[in-house]
This record gives C-alpha cells, sequence and structure tokens, in this order.
C-alpha cells in the first residue's frame, strides 16, 4: 500500500492529493453551510431546517426521520436550488468583470489550501513526512499572500455591479483587508521568531511550527497559544476579519450595504462567494490551529507519537499516523469553525469606524508592542543578557500596559 | 423631567473587550445546549382562547336545522363585501316548512375576509360565528371561497339556548302564528 503509494509518479501523486483536498474542503464547505443554520438556529433556541425530506427517504424508519430533523436534506435542496435557479445578469453591470469575480473568488481560497498542511505520516526512516500539497519554505507567507488576493474578488464584484451599495461593500473590504493584513502578519512574526534560532535552517514553513510545537520538554511541547497568548487573540481577531465574518462582516452588512458587494448577484455566482467564505474560514483556522493550537497534537505537552504508542499502536503505524493527525486536526478546524458561528451570534457587527479604530489604533499597536517584547525576550535568552535584562523588560512591558489601559471615558470610545 | 444617564468610564474588562466577549459567549453557549422555545407548527398546534375569532362559520342547531333565515344582514354589513348570499325558499313539504326562508347558497371568500366578526355580531339568528379554525390554505382562488357545505362542515352545531323554530312551531299549533 504504501509502497505501492511512494512508486507513484510524484505528479500523480500531487494530483490525486489534491482531488482528495478538494473533495474535503467542498463537503465541508457545504457542512459548514448546513452548520452554520443549525448553529444559529440553536443558539436562538429554534430547531433550525428539518423540513426537507426526499420522498424515498420517508419509508426508512429510524434514520429517515432522524436525517431530516438534523435538515441535511436542505443541503441537496440548497444545493439544486443555486444550480437551477435562473441567474440573471443585470443590465447595467460590467459583464465580463461581473462573473469574473466569483471565479476569482474560488481560486485563492482553494490555492491557500496546498501550503496548509493538514497532517503528517511517518516514512520508512521512521522521519514524520507533511501531508501538504506544496511543503513551502515560505508556508505561511504563501497562505498570507494568496488568501489576501481573495478580496480583489470582493472589490472586482462591487465595481462590476455598477450600484452604490455594492461598490461602497468592495471599497470597505478592501479597506478593512489592508488594515488587519498588517496586525495578522506582524502578530505572526514572534511565533517564527521563536522557532528559527540563530543559527539555524531558517524556515517560514507551518510544518515546522507543529513540530516545534511537538517537542519533549516544558518549552518545547506548549502550544503557542501559552507561550503568545497575545499574538494569539491578535491573529484570531483579524481572522475574522480578513474573513468578513461577524462582527466584521463591513463588505455585506445587511443593515447598511443591503447586501454589500453581492447584492446584485444570485444564485450559483452568489454560491460561489459562499463557498469561498468558507473555505477562507477552514483554512484560516486550519492555520490558526496549526500556529497556536499544536496542530495534529491532541493535547499541549502531549505529542500524537506519544498517544499513539500508549494506544498500543506499534511502532507508529504510518497509515494509522497519517489517518490520527489529520482527524485531530479536522476536529479543532470544525471546533474553529464553531467557534466562528459562535462569535457570530454573541457579538453584534460594528460600525464601520469602529472596525477601523479597533484595526489600527488598538491592534496594531499591540502587535508590534507583542512581536518588539518577544524579539527582546528571544534576545535576553539567546545573548544570555541576565536577570537584570529580564526585570527591564518586565517594567517596560508594565509601563506599556500602563499607558494602554490607562482609563478611558465611555464618550472617547 | 430629565433623565441624564451617567456616563460611567469604562472598567478595566470592558476596555480589554475580550473578557466581555467571552461573557457573552458563555451566555449564547447557554442557549444553544438549552430546549427550543419554538412550536413546531403544522404538528403543535397552539391553544385556541375562548372567544378567537377564526373563519367565519355557519352552525345548526341542535335538531340539526340551519339556523340562518339568509336574512342577508351579514352580507350588507360585511365591509369588504365578503359574503354573497342567494336566498332561497324552503319547501312546504319539509320538516321545518314554518321557517320563513333560508339560503340557497352561502359563500364567503377568505381572501376577502378581514375576520373582523361584524357578520357575528349582527346575525339576529346566531346562525354565524368565527369559530377557532384560524388556518385557512389552498392552491387556488377558488378553493378559498368556502361554499354552505364547507361552512355547516367547518361550523358544526353549537349549543341554543332560544329554540326559536321549536317555539314558533308550537305556538303555530296553538293556533296563533304571529306569537
Ligand atoms: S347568517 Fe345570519 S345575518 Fe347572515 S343571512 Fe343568515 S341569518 Fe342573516
Ligand atoms: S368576519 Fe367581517 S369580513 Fe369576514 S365575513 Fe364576517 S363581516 Fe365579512
Amino acid at each position: 500500500m504504501v509502497e505501492f503509494w511512494q512508486n507513484l509518479h510524484p505528479a500523480v501523486q500531487l494530483f490525486l492529493k489534491g482531488i482528495a483536498v478538494v473533495l474535503v474542503i467542498f463537503p465541508l464547505g457545504g457542512i459548514g453551510s448546513l452548520a452554520e443554520r443549525k448553529i444559529s438556529a440553536a443558539m436562538q433556541g429554534r430547531p433550525g431546517p428539518n423540513r426537507a425530506l426526499p420522498i424515498w427517504f420517508r419509508w426508512v424508519p429510524v434514520l429517515g426521520p432522524f436525517l431530516q430533523r438534523l435538515g441535511v436534506f436542505h443541503l441537496m435542496a440548497d444545493g439544486l436550488k443555486m444550480l437551477f435557479k435562473e441567474d440573471a445578469l443585470p443590465g447595467h453591470v460590467n459583464k465580463v468583470y461581473f462573473v469574473a469575480a466569483p471565479i476569482l473568488a474560488m481560486i485563492p481560497a482553494l490555492t491557500t489550501v496546498t501550503a496548509v498542511p493538514f497532517g503528517a505520516y511517518l516514512n520508512g526512516e521512521g522521519e514524520l513526512v507533511p501531508l501538504v500539497l506544496a511543503n513551502l519554505d515560505v508556508g505561511i507567507l504563501a497562505v498570507f499572500a494568496v488568501s489576501s488576493l481573495g478580496v480583489y474578488s470582493l472589490i472586482i464584484a462591487g465595481w462590476a455591479s455598477n450600484s452604490k451599495y455594492p461598490f461602497l461593500g468592495g471599497v470597505r473590504a478592501s479597506a478593512q483587508l489592508i488594515s488587519y493584513e498588517l496586525s495578522m502578519t506582524l502578530s505572526v512574526l514572534p511565533v517564527f521568531l521563536w522557532i528559527n534560532a540563530p543559527g539555524t535552517n531558517g524556515s517560514l514553513s507551518l510544518f515546522n511550527v507543529v513540530q516545534y510545537q511537538s517537542q519533549p520538554g516544558l518549552l518545547g511541547g506548549t502550544w503557542f497559544f501559552f507561550l503568545m497568548p497575545v499574538s494569539a487573540v491578535v491573529f484570531l481577531v483579524s481572522l475574522f476579519a480578513e474573513t468578513n465574518r461577524l462582527p466584521f462582516d463591513m463588505a455585506e452588512g445587511e443593515a447598511d450595504l443591503v447586501g454589500g458587494f453581492h447584492t446584485e448577484y444570485g444564485a450559483f455566482k452568489w454560491g460561489l462567494f459562499f463557498v469561498a467564505e468558507y473555505a477562507h474560514m477552514i483554512v484560516g483556522s486550519g492555520v490558526f490551529v496549526l500556529l497556536f493550537l499544536g496542530g495534529w497534537n491532541p493535547l499541549p505537552w502531549l505529542p500524537l507519537e506519544k498517544v499513539l504508542g500508549w494506544m498500543g499502536v506499534a511502532g507508529n503505524h504510518p497509515i494509522l499516523f497519517g489517518i490520527a493527525s489529520i482527524v485531530v486536526f479536522l476536529v479543532k478546524v470544525l471546533f474553529f469553525i464553531f467557534v466562528f458561528m459562535w462569535v457570530r451570534w454573541t457579538v453584534p457587527r460594528f460600525r464601520y469606524d469602529q472596525v477601523m479604530k479597533l484595526g489600527w489604533q488598538k491592534l496594531l499597536p499591540l502587535a508590534i508592542g507583542n512581536l518588539i517584547f518577544y524579539a527582546a525576550a528571544i534576545a535576553i535568552i539567546e545573548l544570555h543578557l541576565g536577570v537584570a535584562a529580564w526585570v527591564a523588560l518586565a517594567l517596560a512591558t508594565i509601563v506599556a500596559l500602563f499607558a494602554i489601559l490607562r482609563p478611558q471615558s465611555r464618550a472617547a470610545l | 423631567m430629565a433623565y441624564v444617564v451617567e456616563r460611567k468610564p469604562l472598567s478595566l474588562s470592558e476596555r480589554l473587550y475580550i473578557p466581555q466577549v467571552l461573557a457573552g459567549m458563555k451566555t449564547t453557549l447557554k442557549h444553544f445546549f438549552a430546549p427550543n422555545v419554538t412550536m413546531e407548527y403544522p404538528e403543535q398546534r397552539p391553544a385556541i382562547p375562548p372567544g378567537y375569532r377564526g373563519v367565519p362559520t355557519l352552525v345548526k342547531d341542535p335538531n340539526g336545522r340551519e339556523k340562518c333565515v339568509s336574512c342577508q344582514l351579514c352580507e350588507f354589513v360585511c365591509p369588504p363585501k365578503a359574503i354573497r348570499i342567494t336566498p332561497g325558499e324552503i319547501p312546504p313539504d319539509a320538516a321545518n316548512a314554518h321557517v320563513e326562508k333560508g339560503p340557497k347558497a352561502f359563500d364567503i371568500d377568505m381572501l376577502r375576509c378581514i375576520y373582523c366578526g361584524l357578520c357575528q355580531e349582527v346575525c339576529p339568528e346566531e346562525a354565524i360565528w368565527l369559530q377557532n379554525q384560524y388556518s385557512m390554505s389552498g392552491y387556488t382562488r377558488e378553493e378559498m371561497v368556502n361554499n354552505k357545505e364547507r361552512l355547516y362542515e367547518l361550523g358544526g352545531t353549537l349549543p341554543d339556548q332560544h329554540f326559536k323554530w321549536d317555539k314558533k312551531k308550537a305556538a303555530e299549533q296553538r293556533g296563533n302564528a304571529h306569537h
């Protein structure tokens, strides 16, 4: 089995892996949309979609009603509706760009997946090899670079729609993306500073981050969430903003912009935007899990190898290891998708000026301060500067915290 | 009197924002696991309070006779003109031949009816009642017009205190038709 796979031509291997990943991402997008409806409903105290039932399922005794209550057939119904609905093309739009925008939305959404490792397996020599379509050394940069291209589709959609609300939505989306991309990147830098000790082969690969979090020892096995909580929070908030999820869905806020950039879209074109948003969410949560939550390690200080060893999987069977790693990773990602929806029903949408204020006046200084703090800490550790330097750093941090957290009147917000 | 809202400075946890969000998430999670508060309509139906004004219906008296004498008062009073009555004679050999008239056709267009209840108010015979049938639906306009059979089927029989026709018949038999 393993030999057969490894004897395949690398291009065939890549092709098959790519198909497999798309086959996972698409259903996950669909499940995401269903989960969105069910979870929203549960949080509002209603049962949610539970009516659709194909006629031939009516006679399945227990399973039929159960699946109906679960609403799984609504997924099919939604898909069919999007496919067969009349796909109106408004007369006043720029046709080429109008049609291109949803397609452009899908491209970065599916491309970023290539650089995200979603598991690992042991090769013949017992080395861990990431399950990833392209194990780039610039991993995180590739993800950021490509995923931020997604906003082009929103801008183009807003502009090509040739009407005011979509245009405003597109403009907002671009401004928001630029504001939050900065804090997002800055918040991730400390992680890579930390794992790339001077003198080693530096790498921005996401796989290395997980490897670092799977090491034995107190600091080695810590998830970066505990080591760098500020980074994690800034990254998570920026992620919400980047994926245009509530409370940051400025690009489509229906209260002030009707439907935002997709006001003029319907049927399948609108559905593509939707799937792209979910794909972004999935990839974003994946990156967050890899960077801050230990990737496929089930618990902090508890790498997957150890757990499998306890469960008596002899010699860390390569295929079992791979499957276990993917399962653990997917569970974490699905949990984060739940968190996205959870926050959606908790926090009301911000006003646009608040979004900008939060991005530029709060998150960006925080991310910069955080970066300086960890750079200093790493310098102190590497250069063995001793206790005095630690005390200085602690004092500086406390002063900075006081400066940031000084009381403010409500009116000033 | 003017009421001045005092603007307190934000507390530390409010300024950090994240604790407040987490507290909110706790609340929403509680709701996530709480039982649903909705009623799933076609299967579960609400309890109808007495005196509810649902679909207007025609009722029969406990002897199974129709009470309506097609006086057309309800047709006249109905604000959106939802009622259409065709009066008819009662054949002399019928058991209730002493009743003056009866409706030959009685249609209520439920696409027009506004459930005002004026027909019930105005009816001298207490023959038309707005009862607790509240869900009218149909696929065509014709289906939404209740004819006489349908109205009696929906209405059924209500208890009657007066038995006007019995009294009238007794009076007639006593030789005092105009009692
Ligand atoms: S229902 Fe009542 S008001 Fe209407 S015609 Fe009959 S007796 Fe008259
Ligand atoms: S309830 Fe009002 S609108 Fe409806 S039939 Fe009676 S009088 Fe007409």
